[in-house]
């Protein structure tokens, strides 16, 4: 059974928050699955399914269903870092098109800004009984590092250079500009990124994210329920998801992986690359956004550096228009997880209401592409691909 | 710069997981002793009782401690600074260590290293890497 178009989103919502000193992650959460029920012209009780990730405080999805006052028949709360939210996307429709949910609510919050968390900096020690964790955390394993290995063997491999990769950062700039809520609006150079400070070789201050607080929302629901409400009909074509890890040793950082969840989406939705308007990519650093381009094959291997550059990912300038909320790059990487507000902008595209300066004109196709974890270790990729009906 | 050494953590002890102990015992030993399949014959890493490659047994080997740079990357914000990176040991497998005792100006992808087991603050000595 194809899911292709089995579900729509009709509810998106971002937190305006960037820093939230005096909110709960709960209330957070919650407020953002308000903001999305509004925005579908749903309530509440209509809600079915709930959807959540390791960033929803209790076990699972218990503690938000049991605050939020929710009755629902389907759940789900799995745990794949900043990806998972395409990942439940992929599931709620599996849920709704085998009958078990008519009304799926996502979210996601999270306040590590206020919590004064070193993100990408700081090595976090897990339980030792995560198989891995006494053999890699004695050696500093942060977030930073691990991304910053893959660009020096992507460096090493195809030529790929600093200067391209802050193009990256160039043009999630040149769209933050027009969103009063990024945290950083101010037009960067590629000069100015590849002179700011080093943190992990060969990644820069600001190749990284930023850290905020805050969250987003989605409401997946059925084709007979969408084309009962009055918001523009954004179809659910293609999903896939997919792990890729250090496989025993035999370690390849050259690649993420996108490999492996873009093809199964592509088929789903019976596109190609080409066809794409819009790309909102997963961009905790601007070597993660390189690596998908090209995985999802929006170029070739080891030649993203080339593809990403001349602001080729500039609104209305290059190519392909990406990340035109000024992405986690400049705008907001909430919970540390950036999948949600991916989905959120590239259904503001197919809208048609992203912000005038970066709206892609008669954009009737978009994806959503995540990174959850790390992609120096173990992570998962996960893609959804949208169509404006 | 110089190379300072940081402090090295461990999390957990040596008895966590019980069937790593022969790596354990290797680094007590000064030896560098991981997990081989015995269905395939590919030495694994990280260390653990069976094989990711059949879900069949491994068997314990000390292997040469050579090897080269696969990648890296020089942690600056850190006090102080540290370089960590995957090594390719010469019987295969790749493994996530820091290359010590070195300008790290001086390090590059591809470059030859030599094993050096170097206390943690809480647990046993660790392999690290050096210039061979």
């Amino acid at each position: 059974m194809s899911l292709k178009g089995a579900g729509y989103i009709v509810g998106a919502w971002e937190h305006p928050t960037r820093k939230a000193t005096d909110k709960s992650v709960t209330l957070l959460h919650a407020e953002c699955a308000k903001g999305a029920l509004d925005d579908a012209g749903l309530t509440k009780d209509d809600v079915d399914a709930y959807y959540c990730a390791g960033d929803a405080p209790g076990l699972g999805p218990m503690s938000m269903i049991d605050y939020m006052g929710l009755k629902v028949r389907h759940m789900d709360s799995t745990d794949v870092g900043g990806s998972s939210y395409q990942v439940a996307v992929g599931h709620a429709l599996q849920a709704i098109a085998t009958g078990r949910a008519n009304v799926a609510l996502i979210t996601l919050a999270g306040r590590p800004r206020s919590e004064g968390m070193a993100t990408g900096t700081a090595p976090r020690a897990g339980s030792p009984a995560q198989a891995e964790m006494q053999f890699e955390y004695p050696f500093g394993p942060a977030t930073a590092n691990m991304y910053a290995m893959c660009a020096m063997r992507h460096m090493h491999e195809y030529g790929t250079t600093s200067e391209q990769l802050a193009w990256i950062k160039v043009a999630a700039s040149h769209h933050a500009q027009h969103n009063p809520h990024a945290m950083l609006r101010d037009v960067v150079t590629v000069e100015d990124v590849v002179n700011s400070p080093m943190v992990a070789s060969p990644l820069h201050r600001l190749d990284c994210c930023v850290i905020s607080d805050g969250g987003g929302a989605l409401i997946v629901t059925r084709p007979e329920i969408a084309k009962s409400l009055k918001r523009p009909l954004v179809k659910v074509i293609g999903v896939g998801e997919a792990p890729k890890n250090q496989m025993g040793g035999e370690v390849d950082l050259t690649y993420s992986a996108a490999r492996w969840s873009g093809p199964p989406a592509w088929e789903m939705a019976g596109i190609k690359p080409s066809d794409i308007k819009y790309a909102s990519i997963y961009d905790s650093f601007t070597i993660t956004v390189l690596m998908q381009l090209e995985d999802l094959g929006f170029c070739a291997k080891g030649e993203g550096g080339k593809f990403v550059m001349d602001g080729n990912l500039i609104s209305g300038v290059g190519k392909l228009p990406f990340n035109t909320d000024g992405g986690g790059l400049c705008s907001n990487h909430p919970a540390n997880r950036g999948g949600i507000t991916k989905i959120i902008e590239a259904v503001r595209q197919l809208r048609g209401e992203a912000h005038t300066a970066v709206q892609v004109p008669n954009c009737d196709l978009a994806i959503a592409h995540g990174t959850g974890g790390s992609l120096g270790t173990r992570h998962v990729g996960s893609t959804v691909i949208l169509e404006r009906e | 710069m110089s190379f300072v050494q940081r402090k090295i953590p461990f999390v957990g002890t040596v008895d966590t997981n019980p069937e790593t102990k022969p790596f354990f015992d290797g680094c007590a030993a000064g030896k560098l002793v991981i997990p081989q399949c015995v269905d395939t014959g590919k030495f694994i890493w990280y260390p653990r009782g069976i094989s990711p490659f059949t879900l069949g047994p491994v068997e314990w080997k000390e292997v040469s401690g050579k090897g080269t740079i696969y990648t890296y990357s020089v942690m600056e914000r850190a006090n102080p600074p540290y370089c960590i990176a995957y090594v390719t040991l010469a019987e295969g497998p790749k493994m996530m260590t820091n290359i010590v005792d070195i300008d790290f100006k001086d390090i590059k992808i591809g470059m030859a290293v030599k094993l050096k087991f170097i206390d943690t603050e809480n647990g046993p000595p660790m392999p690290f890497f050096a210039p061979a």
